[in-house]
């Protein structure tokens, strides 16, 4: 693999960049791998990168009903952030967010991670109440975090609309200064490139239609490429876990909802920080190309049809014009839907499975974009180890029965 | 948005209605004799199926009363819509796909 630099790209110049090579190879699947990975989107390949990186283990497939990165990592918009309430998501999210810090470098990628700074607006005394419980929490586990009044709100963001007569006043908001944005799409390139290059087999337009099970733990994997073989199987396919898991007969706390965003038609630059409202469903910032990317609130009911109702759309834009009345004249260029799989505590499933080698890592609900590298770090962990690491031991499917769940409603960008 | 047909006042809006979860979940009779995992299984774990799925709606912007909907959550086509207390069989075709049993001889 040639490593991407000034001089490459200067060397490629002069053939007018006709000559870059591949950045992964399309293998057909061997026989039997070590370990066979459902689901070629982020949280897939990390996992991958960092079963050879840290663990040594290569002998690896991630299989992919659709194309590499074509599910929720690329439909989400981007938020990164570790501004979580209890102790066992702040931290693992934050582990997260250190890995982002040194990603483009460590995947000699640019992801283009850019920590413009995310705001969470509080828009009644209960906001205030648990946003400043959220902001101290996040400091005594070492997160930044800022509590910032609203004409502090206002300076960050000059665009807000903070009048007392708003429809949803803003009372305040919490700060995360490290959290950003990253390039949704060069993630998933970066860790498929990093993970090819290390030897991991990523099949795509391979779906998985069955589980083969001998005495309680896993052996393979039936799909329309053929039967692999594998010792450890590793679910990381978000909306449709349960599907695959029901092959299994594994039941799971999880149901999909249809998750919808859309993008404006580009503009110049208006917002340069991340803006998200808990309350109101709106979360927005603005990409590189000028489009503003927001996100709306989940649809009610279970779905699989990666599109969404309008009235949800029209839901979210009523709350963005009231908070930002500059959009009212920027035009709706496109909007989509993605399956997310929410779990009731809005804290994902990563671990073990009731089949012996068999692994889950699902429940990622409206945000599992900004915990990408350190679901795959903990993921690989928790394949290599046959255990879990010690940051995801608590988000295991026992949780459910033990009752200790971590509840972080107050923390997700979108209720459900 | 979908149209969902209400059995008492007929075909609405989706936004007139209110989505409340898998239907034909009975709370226990005497939870306190439930284990905890049959516990776990009431209160937290679903179907979330591919396919038809039998879910309740309340008309709350309309009689306000509770019904079932089967929809397709793939397609998100209804198949039937019946009152509380009624019941539905899904039909054979209707029925998410079975995976095949698993054969231990067949290999790769």
């Amino acid at each position: 693999m040639s490593r991407y630099s000034i001089f490459s790209l200067a060397r490629n110049a002069m053939s007018w960049h006709q000559n870059w090579p591949r950045q992964w190879r399309s293998p057909d699947p061997k026989p039997e791998y070590d370990v066979v990975i459902i689901g070629a989107g982020g949280h897939g390949l990390a996992t991958a990168y960092y079963l050879a990186k840290n663990h040594g283990i290569t002998n690896v497939a991630v299989i992919e009903k659709g194309w590499l990165g074509g599910g929720n990592t690329g439909r989400n918009t981007t938020i990164i952030r570790s501004n979580y309430l209890w102790d066992e998501a702040g931290l693992f999210y934050e582990h997260a967010m250190k890995l982002w810090e040194t990603m483009s470098q460590d995947l000699n990628y640019n992801v283009m991670f850019s920590q413009r700074g995310v705001l969470n607006l509080a828009h009644n005394l209960g906001d205030v109440r648990e946003s400043v419980r959220r902001v101290n929490a996040n400091k005594l586990n070492g997160i930044d975090a800022e509590w910032l009044n609203a004409e502090e709100v206002k300076e960050f963001c000059p665009i807000v609309n903070i009048s007392k007569n708003s429809r949803y006043p803003v009372l305040g908001a919490t700060l995360q200064r490290r959290g950003g944005t990253a390039r949704h799409d060069a993630v998933a390139w970066g860790y498929a490139r990093g993970a090819d290059e290390m030897g991991v087999d990523i099949i795509q337009n391979c779906e998985v239609q069955g589980l083969d099970i001998e005495n309680g733990q896993i052996t393979g994997v039936r799909t329309t490429r053929g039967n692999i073989k594998a010792k450890k199987v590793a679910m990381a396919c978000a909306g449709h876990t349960s599907v695959v898991a029901d092959m299994a007969g594994i039941r799971l706390p999880i149901e999909s909802h249809p998750l919808q965003a859309l993008v404006s038609e580009p503009l110049k630059p208006v917002i340069d920080c991340v803006v998200m409202s808990n309350a109101v469903h709106v979360y927005v910032s603005q990409s590189d190309k000028g489009e503003l990317v927001m996100g709306a609130g989940i649809d009610a009911y279970v779905g699989y049809s990666q599109r969404g109702s309008l009235h949800v759309i029209e839901d979210q834009l009523a709350s963005a014009m009231e908070l930002f009345p500059l959009f009212s004249r920027a035009r709706l260029m496109r909007s989509w839907g993605g399956i997310v799989d929410t779990c009731p505590d809005a804290s994902p499933v990563v671990g073990k499975t009731p089949v012996k080698n068999l692994y889950v890592n699902a429940g990622w609900g409206t945000g599992g974009f900004k915990a990408t590298p350190g679901s795959g770090w903990v993921y690989a962990h928790t394949i290599a180890k046959d255990e879990p690491h010690e940051l995801n031991a608590p988000f295991s499917i026992d949780r459910f029965i033990t009752g200790a769940l971590i509840d972080e409603h107050g923390a997700a960008g979108v209720a459900h | 948005m979908l149209r969902i047909e209400c059995p008492f006042c007929g075909e609405r809006d989706e936004i007139e209605f209110h989505y409340g979860g898998e239907a034909h979940i009975a709370r226990p009779h005497d939870p306190d004799s439930l284990t905890d995992e049959e516990w776990a299984e009431y209160v937290f774990l679903r179907t979330n199926v591919k396919g038809a799925h039998k879910e309740r709606w309340v008309h709350s912007d309309g009689c306000r009363k509770w019904f079932n909907v089967v929809r397709d959550t793939a397609t998100n086509e209804i198949i039937a819509v019946y009152k509380t207390g009624e019941t539905y069989e899904i039909p054979e075709d209707r029925k998410p796909r079975q995976v095949p049993p698993c054969d231990k001889k067949e290999g790769a």
